[in-house]
């Protein structure tokens, strides 16, 4: 466990790329093999022990320490695991010898809800800050070390000299700590089998178009759909839903199972029934009704009833075992079409190509997908394969420009993480009337992206100087700044006090020189209500 | 143009609001019973600590008829003062920085330097004493012991309880009213022992013999502490320095602070300075000026450093924690040691520091200073 610790926290404390591989790389070729397979999961974000949560975390701390020196604490140090390391009393008399990794997940697995509080001291009595710090990372399942589990394959493959690749085909059919995946890279077993396993292969992406322009005769385009984006995989008489990061979501949306009873991988975008999206094409309700199905592990029958899933199909990777990867788009795409009537339609439709005379003619058209509220649209090279991740020039994606509102920033918070020293969280209103005949300011949101780090210490030197109350950590603002915030949409909600909640704002400009009358009513808000 | 309802409601409340007062339930202002006509001599104003009698500031962030001055560091010693009372080495500081008590060769005003040794007591306008008491923070620096009307109130400046080879340790002094610095005044600093920390800078070294470790530390107190104590490590190689803490390590040797071998980086070509430690101020870790070095390896020496984020904020890759502040168990300690009737917080962290006086039945409240350093050491 201690090295494993030293490792974070050499990794914590690294910014080059290249060293990271390296500390890692070492690590995995250096360390037992009881070890190195718990390392990479933990690094891959890949484990998960249900009974230990941040607030578990939490309660422990606060039976230790008195409670407003525990939030002061946090709210300084931005992180609940750090803060927690920092702050386990020592204990009394000689110190246990420290677990090893193996000995420690072994022992994590072993905790219940119920043991978890008189277990997990135990273990934090052996471990020194770095070794509790590197601990309830672990525990709780998110590293957040500036280590992306791509990263983390990489340096795999480094370390046993293999194909990333071949990495990450292999990944999603095993689960920690890897002992197949060890045995194939570093002691020259067979690789391991995933022919019938449902696994996830990793998605294309598009990177975003900006002022490139292509040539429809090479680029076809098809509308972005505002779901979240799918792969469903049916393989060894069983199904699987996975999301974009390869999370398994198969549980979130069992009416997909059944949907799909022959072995194929398709990509597509899930939505759920409704009016708002589509057009003519129709079906689908707006992302503010998806989202309420989002994030569970068991679904109710009457929101099975009310919001049913089903998904649109952008592609096809494997036909009845035929990989098509390599094949051309275009090919892909004929064999998806024709693949089609095989599916239920309840539960599968195809995403329409888009059909324009030429780019400016295409750009009209996008222009006017506002109401129809898509996300955007989509430009594939027809020729293209079907490669993981973003390869520059293949895919592009062409999102509608967001939407505007000047607001004013209310309240501030410090961020977490690399911002804990800033306030960089924001909350900002619009007037509930006329600012010059004595309206208020509403909350309509909230925002902690979208600035530059020069900006980021102007708005935080703004928020120390203009403090005129404190609640907790949150700071009231003087309501002198105007952010102009871009947005996706805008959605009616009973949540918010202003009846209105935006997705993904961001702010867009900092105002320095507007005045804060002149900021957006909330009727303008209002107005862009689209569902 | 007449002020709008606005920024005259903003001008009224830098008077009268006080900071963590809206913030009931976490930091009540006041712990016990109100002061009432005692100690009305000694005032906090958002400027500095008033001595009414005596006409005289301590450590005030502007220029003032006559300051009263802990220690050398910018937030606590400005220039421009009529005269300034110090220790003689915070005086020689001063002098370096401001050329406070060096006649101004423009034929300006020459402000008056008045020096104090530790263990001196003068006596002010007023009928106040005033005691100088080592506080171990830098070389020079003092706590103020103030008497008045058989009433004793302590400014301790900046101050820690390790030992320091730069400056004679903390004496503590039994006073009704202790006035008290609150830096590292959160439960999860703890500053662990020096000699731990040098041996992970001596560690690194040893490791990359090919490169080496520049070590950001403040050109005051910080450089020349670290320098003595890789010393007292036994590391005897010579050690290389910025241009900026040529003249204040100078100072320190001047004061009978042995540095060993110090070398000017500016002196110096590449190669030389492989294998070597060389300190720089914060500010030039990131700087242009840090690629004529070997391939540093990025050091800094801060209190800060305990939190992880806090040292990769300043894109640290060996983060040692090294303060010349009391941490939080030097902090509480301390105050259990002196024992006052109340303790006035001037500036960090106050508001945990006044939790827990609530929490052992200690009377504390918070001062509003202006200028204070806030984020950073």
């Amino acid at each position: 466990m201690e090295e494993f610790a030293a490792l974070i926290d050499a990794l914590v404390y690294t910014r080059s790329r290249n060293e990271k591989l390296r500390l890692i790389a070492e690590y995995l070729r250096n360390t037992s093999r009881d070890d190195r397979g718990w390392a990479l999961a933990a690094l891959t974000n890949s484990l998960d022990f249900p009974a230990v949560k941040s607030s578990t975390v939490r309660a422990l701390l606060q039976e230790r320490v008195d409670p407003v020196l525990w939030t002061l604490s946090r709210d300084f140090v931005g992180d609940t695991a750090e803060t927690a390391s920092l702050l386990w009393p020592e204990p009394e008399g000689e110190r246990r010898p420290a677990p090893s990794l193996s000995e420690a997940v072994a022992e994590l697995e072993r905790l219940t809800r119920k043991s978890v509080l008189s277990e997990l001291p135990k273990l934090f009595d052996r471990l020194e800050p770095p070794g509790r710090y590197a601990l309830v990372k672990m525990a709780t399942g998110a590293m957040r070390i500036g280590i992306s589990s791509r990263l983390a394959k990489v340096a795999f493959a480094q370390a046993f000299d293999v194909e990333v690749e071949d990495v990450e085909e292999y990944w999603h059919g095993l689960v920690p700590p890897y002992d197949e995946l060890f045995a194939w890279a570093a002691d020259g077993a067979d690789p391991p089998d995933i022919e019938n396993l449902p696994t996830f292969r990793p998605f294309m992406l598009a990177h975003p178009l900006e002022e490139t322009v292509v040539d429809l005769s090479d680029y076809a385009a098809e509308w972005k759909w505002d779901g979240i984006r799918v792969q469903l995989v049916h393989a060894g008489g069983e199904t699987r839903v996975y999301s974009r990061s390869g999370d398994d979501v198969s549980a979130t949306f069992p009416e997909m199972l059944d949907a799909l009873d022959i072995p194929a991988v398709l990509d597509g975008e899930l939505l759920v029934r409704g009016s708002a999206q589509g057009g003519e094409e129709g079906g689908a309700a707006s992302f503010n009704a998806l989202q309420q199905r989002l994030g569970r592990k068991t679904v109710a029958k009457k929101m099975l009833r009310e919001a049913p899933a089903f998904v649109r199909l952008y592609d096809a990777l494997i036909i009845e075992g035929e990989d098509l990867r390599e094949r051309a788009w275009e090919d892909r795409r004929a064999r998806l079409e024709a693949f089609l009537p095989r599916l239920p339609d309840s539960h599968f439709d195809l995403s329409a190509i888009v059909e324009a005379r030429d780019f400016d003619h295409l750009a009209e058209i996008r222009e006017g997908t506002r109401d129809a509220a898509i996300e955007g649209l989509m430009l594939k090279r027809r020729d293209s394969p079907y490669i993981a991740g973003r390869k520059t020039g293949l895919w592009y994606k062409w999102k509608r420009d967001p939407l505007l509102i000047d607001c004013v920033l209310m309240y501030a918070q410090r961020g977490s993480g690399k911002r804990s020293s800033f306030f960089s969280d924001y909350t900002f209103g619009c007037w509930d009337g006329d600012p010059d005949e004595g309206a208020e300011l509403l909350p309509v949101g909230k925002a902690y992206s979208g600035f530059t780090d020069e900006e980021l210490k102007k708005i935080d030197r703004h928020v120390r100087q203009n403090t005129i109350n404190r609640f907790g950590p949150v700071r009231e603002i003087e309501r002198t700044l105007v952010f102009e915030v871009a947005f996706d949409s805008v959605h009616a909600s009973k949540r918010h006090k202003s009846g209105l909640a935006m997705r993904f704002p961001r702010i867009h400009r900092v105002r320095w020189d507007k005045p804060p009358h002149e900021a957006d009513r909330i009727d303008a808000l209002k107005a862009l209500i689209r569902d | 143009m007449a002020p709008t309802a606005r920024t005259k409601a903003k001008a009224d409340r830098v008077q009268t609001t006080e900071r963590g007062a809206h913030w009931k339930q976490f930091a009540p202002r006041l712990v016990g019973e109100v002061m009432r006509a005692p100690f009305s001599w000694i005032r906090p104003e958002p400027w500095g600590i008033h001595v009414v009698p005596a006409d005289a500031w301590i450590d005030p962030g502007k220029a003032v008829e006559r300051a009263l001055v802990t220690h050398g560091h910018a937030d606590h010693a400005r220039g421009g003062h009529g005269e300034t009372v110090a220790t003689p080495e915070t005086l020689a500081i001063m002098a370096l920085r401001y050329r406070t008590g060096i006649e101004d060769q423009h034929g300006d005003m020459p402000s008056m330097a008045t020096a104090v040794e530790y263990g001196e007591t003068i006596r002010l306008k007023g009928g106040v004493d005033a005691t100088y008491i080592p506080a171990g923070h830098v070389l020079g620096s003092a706590q103020i012991l103030l008497e008045h009307a058989g009433e004793r109130v302590v400014v301790t400046g900046d101050y820690k309880r390790r030992p320091d080879p730069t400056c004679p340790p903390f004496e503590v002094t039994p006073c009704d009213i202790f006035i008290t610095e609150a830096t590292f005044g959160l439960p999860v600093f703890t500053h662990p022992p020096i000699e731990e920390e040098m041996a992970k800078l001596l560690g690194r070294l040893e490791a990359h013999p090919e490169r080496c470790v520049l070590v950001g530390a403040y050109a005051l107190g910080k450089a020349q502490r670290v320098i003595a104590e890789l010393r007292r490590a036994g590391h005897i190689k010579p050690i290389y320095l910025h241009g900026a803490m040529e003249k204040m390590c100078r100072l320190y040797e001047e004061h009978g602070v042995d540095l060993g071998e110090l070398r000017l980086v500016s002196d110096a070509k590449k190669d030389d300075m492989r294998g070597h430690i060389v300190v720089s101020p914060p500010s030039a870790l990131n700087d242009r000026w840090s690629r004529r070095l070997p391939e540093p390896i990025t050091a800094m020496a801060s209190g800060w450093m305990r939190v992880r984020q806090r040292a990769r904020q300043r894109n640290v890759e060996l983060p040692l924690v090294i303060s010349d502040h009391a941490d939080w168990s030097e902090l509480t300690r301390t105050i259990e040691e002196v024992d006052p009737h109340e303790t006035w917080i001037t500036h960090g962290r106050e508001e945990a520091l006044l939790r827990w006086h609530q929490l052992h039945q200690r009377r504390a409240r918070a001062l509003a200073l202006v200028g204070r350093e806030d984020e950073d050491e």
